[in-house]
């Protein structure tokens, strides 16, 4: 056992773990947080994506103890100011079906506008590639994103895009 | 139909702020303190052994473990229509990866070091790992006491062979038809074995209590379904409905792979054993390919007659499938198809023979399509084939044939309502049939295709539905159901059929999932049969809380109740337009009279739907006098792709789909099943591609050797069609749609490619590998090796298709 601090969804979390310990089972198991699901335990299907420092990661194919220092995002941080733009209109868009694949949906989405405000379509796909559903055809959920994008790409033509 | 509000419009889903925050819950996410202990199975490496010996002594005494149970714990059997599963095999195992044992430990590592150390003494037997095989003079058996498990009365076991039901349907005269045909052709189709995959993974905890009660946390479409196998599977150890409860949160996909018990009761005995602490059993992603269920695999022979007017005359359909170690789930796919494989066609003399064959292979149940989606291949693909060497326009024969109301089914009883003129009319339009496209690279074929589907529920004739509904002080209300929401909206729907009825908006109804302590019954949520069974039951028990809203109003403040009438979430009088009564002023508290006292009381009501005109009671040699199916939801779909020449890759340009959704309720719901539908189709149609090793081990069970598609593999336009022919009995008119939308997939696809390139490919999944082969002249069968996707060695075209190897 080894202890490990890392910004957790804002916070200084500190925690005991195993060296072989995977970040999902950390996060499931020791510190509550259940919006990265386990689909297949092997990077595969994208249900267990959180945020590292930003970028969109697979939690079950890393280990806890790599997290040390860095920043975590799950969807537990992405709303606790009330639902993000992208989040209201994956709501009103009625997008997801059984709903177990969205929090990594939706944090590949976000890391992706935040990334690249104005994706192509082809950019949102492949971003999106490695997270699977099996529900919805992707379709609504391309055209969400998209459609955010361009709203917010609007909305936002005066003020600069932190980089 | 009167006119609706609510009903027909597109709200937001009441579960969508819940799924997009992440506050929904699955049973993964559900916390039971540090007591909580972990059981792995023990998986078998044998496709049919012997069990000489299940050596547990190093596995127990393991760092963690605190216990390892196996079938001399509980030598007990289960099913859901036929008692044929093992809770933990007994003398044999029947495939790879039963579960022969399950250690309980305090960690998930422990337990699964300690599985590591059970050692299980197999005498082999020889495996039955194909159709010919299990059908042989003297084959191997499987279930050698297949007449002893208990069954519903409808399946038809054949004791003393590997045959678990063999439903037939005779109707008119089928040799006299093929003597009055002018053009026959018979032909052999097959189709794999695929894999449900959602992406929640089964899990269940079970806790049985020091007081007995036992509870389980499923990941389930059926909590009622399942708490009734286990209460009838249990019953020797003194267990009743009353002391079981199952508790179904969100389920994070299901397809039919989470109906009826498959994994779930491991957990219910492991909890058993351990009474007093929670036990959790959590499937890996290759344990749900492997050990829940499969869609089984099916060879089908269609021999069809017709006039050279277009008119079918005859049609014999005789398809064997592969149901695997147990049938209990598998047997009535067999047996829905064994009523249903005329497809949308009205034909006069008919036989169909639809054969469940037990193999060594993993057990198979329900799928999204229910066996429709594999007769569809083998009948549409055969439907275009005849229409063409009649020289007819395959669109046109399918007009000529399409089924319309009134209509006499294959087993006797009339056909629904239900337009399937309009909706191939329409497909037709959207992919402009019979103008063809050229592609503009040279490396590259454009085609077209166009298949019809139908699809009726498969349930047992007393299959029912409850509901109830409560209101709050604020005018709110609860409703409670049972079925499952599995992503397709049904809390939603049912929201809104309350809604439409009560003048309650939506999001001021709460709906939950359900808990069977709490919640009223509800047979199962498969067969798309929920809109039309469970929103009978809501509209039932929304109609009585109107009556109670009206006769307190009329009561309470002496006004006749045929004056009163619902609007705005108030009371309102035809004869007073000044007199309004908001619900949330009396629906709890009453009204006050002018001494003081109040009239009323908390107002709630209950509703409950059973289909009484349905029965399963046919002829067992016929199927003629009983009314097996409640109703038939029919579409077409079509599509345009392209074709390439060099890798054989297909890329869809096109995909269009029309259904007769009776009532759409929700329209952007049934868009999402159809799109969602077209894309499980078209996967199925050409890459999903399951492998077995010649031992029967599954050889790809995870998603980078089991392609599902992705965000890049999703067709160019996908067009949805909603038609709307009333289903008298449905509630507002409507019928389900949500299977039915991926089975045209294959047949279509498999019209296209042969369009475009004039390859006609007969076994899926009609993969790039196998289109570039047929276009250097290479035959699939001659190089597909040992390693394959359904229980069949050899070429399809040699296999001997006696019926059921007789």
């Amino acid at each position: 056992m080894k202890p490990i601090t890392f910004q957790l969804n804002g916070s200084a979390r500190s925690v005991w773990v195993e060296p072989n310990e995977t970040l999902l089972d950390v996060l499931r198991g020791k510190l509550g947080i259940k919006t990265p699901k386990e689909g297949c335990g092997r990077g595969d299907c994208g249900a267990c994506t959180v945020l590292l420092d930003g970028k969109a990661v697979r939690s079950c194919l890393i280990l806890a103890v790599e997290v040390e220092g860095q920043s975590v995002t799950t969807l537990e941080g992405v709303g606790q100011k009330g639902p993000t733009a992208l989040q209201k209109a994956f709501i009103e868009n009625n997008v997801f079906q059984c709903g177990f694949c969205a929090p990594g949906v939706i944090l590949a989405a976000s890391a992706l506008l935040a990334e690249n405000p104005k994706p192509s379509e082809a950019e949102v796909r492949e971003a999106l590639a490695g997270n699977l559903c099996r529900c919805t055809g992707y379709e609504p959920i391309v055209k969400t994103v998209l459609a955010v994008a361009k709203k917010t790409a609007r909305q936002s033509t005066s003020r600069r895009v932190r980089s | 139909m009167s006119k609706t509000t609510v009903v027909g419009a597109s709200p937001v889903r009441v579960d969508g702020l819940a799924k997009v925050m992440g506050s929904a819950q699955y049973v993964d996410d559900l916390d039971f303190g540090p007591g909580l202990l972990h059981a792995v199975v023990v998986e078998s490496t044998q496709a049919h052994a012997k069990l000489k010996k299940v050596d547990i002594s190093a596995a127990e005494k393991a760092p963690g473990v605190v216990r390892v149970i196996t079938g001399k714990d509980f030598p007990f059997t289960f099913g859901l229509y036929m008692h044929d599963r093992y809770i933990f095999p007994q003398d044999r195992v029947r495939f790879v990866g039963e579960q022969v044992a399950a250690v309980i430990a305090e960690t998930p590592e422990a337990a699964l070091r300690a599985a590591k150390l059970v050692k299980v003494h197999y005498e082999p037997l020889p495996a039955v790992l194909s159709l010919s095989d299990a059908l042989k003079k003297d084959a191997v058996l499987l279930h050698p006491k297949l007449d002893t498990y208990e069954r519903v009365p409808w399946f038809y076991p054949q004791a003393g062979t590997n045959i678990a039901h063999w439903r037939k349907t005779r109707k008119g005269d089928v040799e006299k038809g093929f003597k009055q045909a002018d053009y026959i052709l018979e032909d052999t189709y097959t189709v794999p074995r695929y894999a449900h995959c959602p992406i929640e993974p089964h899990a269940v905890t079970g806790l049985y209590d020091l007081s007995g009660r036992l509870t389980l946390w499923a990941s389930s479409q059926s909590p009622f379904a399942q708490r009734n196998v286990m209460a009838l599977a249990l019953k020797p150890l003194g267990l009743s409905h009353r002391d079981i409860r199952i508790v179904t949160p969100y389920v994070g996909g299901g397809f039919g792979g989470k109906a009826g018990v498959s994994m779930e009761i491991i957990a219910a005995v492991a909890a058993i054993a351990m009474k007093g602490r929670p036990v959790k059993l959590h499937w890996t992603r290759e344990q749900e390919f492997m050990n829940t269920s499969q869609r089984q695999g099916v060879i089908a022979r269609v021999k069809m007659g017709v006039k050279k007017s277009g008119e079918i005359v005859a049609l014999e359909h005789t398809l064997h499938w592969d149901a695997g170690a147990s049938a209990e789930y598998g047997a009535n796919v067999v047996n829905a198809v064994g009523l249903s494989a005329t497809g949308p066609y009205r034909v006069p003399n008919v036989k169909i023979d639809s054969v469940c064959v037990y193999t060594n292979m993993p057990p198979c149940g329900a799928y999204r399509g229910f066996g429709y989606s594999e007769f569809h291949f083998g009948l549409e693909s055969h439907m275009t084939r005849v229409a063409q060497a009649i020289g007819m326009d395959p669109v046109e024969f399918r007009r000529i044939n399409a089924i319309r109301e009134g209509d006499t089914l294959a087993y006797g009883a009339p056909m629904n309502a239900g337009d399937l003129q309009g909706a191939i009319d329409q497909v037709a339009k959207e992919i402009r049939w019979g103008k063809p496209v050229k592609s503009k690279k040279s490396n590259t074929a454009i085609g077209k295709g166009l298949a019809c589907f139908w699809k009726a529920p498969a349930m047992p004739p007393n299959a029912s539905s409850a509901a109830f509904l409560k209101f709050n002080e604020d005018g709110s209300l609860n409703l409670t159901v049972s079925g499952m929401e599995i992503g397709q909206g049904f809390l939603t729907v049912m929201a809104q059929i309350a809604s439409e009825v009560l003048t309650v908006p939506v999001e001021k109804i709460r709906v939950e999932t359900p808990d069977t302590d709490r919640n009223p019954y509800e047979w199962q949520t498969v067969g798309s049969h929920v809109t039309w069974s469970c929103g009978n039951a809501v509209r039932a028990a929304a109609e009585e809380v109107k009556a109670k809203l009206l006769a307190t109003v009329g009561r309470a403040r002496k006004l006749k109740v045929k004056d009163l009438y619902l609007a705005d979430e108030c009371v309102k009088s035809r004869t007073d337009a000044t007199f309004s009564m908001p619900f949330r002023e009396f629906v709890i508290d009453g009204i006050m009279q002018p001494k003081g006292n109040f009239i009323g009381g908390p107002i709630q009501g209950s509703g409950m739907f059973m289909p009484e005109f349905t029965s399963a009671l046919g002829d067992p040699a016929t199927s003629q006098g009983g009314h097996p199916n409640v109703h038939y939801t029919v579409g077409c779909a079509g599509v345009i792709l392209e074709v390439d020449k060099e890798t054989g890759k297909t890329t869809i340009l096109k995909a269009a789909l029309a259904i007769d959704a009776g009532k759409a309720v929700h329209p952007e719901l049934v868009k999402g099943q159809i799109v969602g539908g077209i894309v499980q189709g078209l996967a199925t149609a050409l890459y999903e591609d399951i492998r077995y090793a010649p031992n029967g081990r599954l050889l790809n069970p995870n998603f980078t050797d089991y392609k599902i598609p992705t965000a890049l593999d999703c067709p160019q336009e996908i067009v949805p069609i909603i038609l709307e022919t009333p289903q008298p009995d449905g509630p507002f008119g409507a019928r389900g749609v949500a299977e039915h939308t991926m089975i045209a997939c294959a047949p279509m696809v498999a019209d296209a490619i042969a369009d475009a390139i004039g390859v006609r490919l007969q076994t899926m999944p009609l993969t790039a590998e196998k289109v570039a082969l047929a276009l250097r002249g290479i035959d699939y069968d001659e190089v597909k090796g040992d390693n394959l996707g359904f229980c069949f060695r050899g070429r399809p075209c040699d296999y001997s298709f006696s019926i059921a190897g007789q």
